[in-house]
């Protein structure tokens, strides 16, 4: 199974924010754009695994690196700083015009 | 950081001021053991009854006062207490009971 998404594509994080359930795309990332460092290949989805589910289907799972700076408004360190967060394919969606 | 429209669940803490760190080395207590050593075999491919995920979505819907109160291994130890009830495994009656029957051998008077 290969995912939507290859290395160097650019993302956004869906600005999604569950009351319920058990989601594991970080609050701090929602809603930012990045891009996929790595493709690591498909998992039972944890949202599914939290409540007793089979986890299926699977999802791809990918490495995203964001801009510290995009990351975190006041970020006073280097500009070229990236953090990599790892995030189910059905959280991101294709940033358009990049 | 978070409003209305963009709730942030109480255990979702990336970016949110933390406090000092704890940092020196930590000894783990025979009963913190005893309970990784129970949730894993609650989660083995033979039982299957408490993945680590749904170990995390206890620890996510048990409420912010415990979430906040609790130590690492106490919330563990809630998480595979609510579990198992749940399942059916044993019941709130006979956790008790045994608790009090160990409080006896141990001296300890009735306690809660």
């Amino acid at each position: 199974m290969s995912g939507r998404f290859a290395v160097g594509d650019a993302v956004i994080v869906k600005a999604e924010y569950p009351k319920t359930g058990h989601i594991r795309t970080p609050y701090y990332v929602r809603g930012l754009s990045g891009v996929v460092a790595d493709a690591l290949g498909p998992f039972p989805n944890p949202e599914s695994l939290g409540v007793g589910g089979d986890g299926l289907p699977e999802q791809t799972l990918y490495r995203i690196r964001f801009k510290q700076t995009d990351t975190w408004p006041d970020y006073g360190e280097d500009p070229c700083d990236t953090v990599d967060i790892e995030i189910y394919e059905h959280w991101l969606e294709p940033a358009n015009g990049t | 950081m978070s409003d209305d429209q963009k709730p942030r669940r109480y255990h979702d803490l990336g970016g949110i001021p933390g406090g000092p760190i704890e940092i020196s080395d930590h000894v783990l207590l025979p009963w913190e053991k005893r309970v990784d050593i129970m949730r894993g075999l609650l989660g083995d491919k033979k039982r299957r009854i408490m993945r680590a995920d749904v170990m995390r979505h206890t620890i996510e819907t048990m409420g912010e006062d415990k979430y906040k109160s609790l130590t690492y291994y106490e919330l563990w130890m809630e998480a595979v207490r609510r579990v198992v009830v749940e399942a059916g495994i044993v019941s709130e009656d006979e956790i008790e009971a045994r608790i009090a029957e160990v409080r006896q051998r141990l001296g300890l008077g009735e306690g809660s």
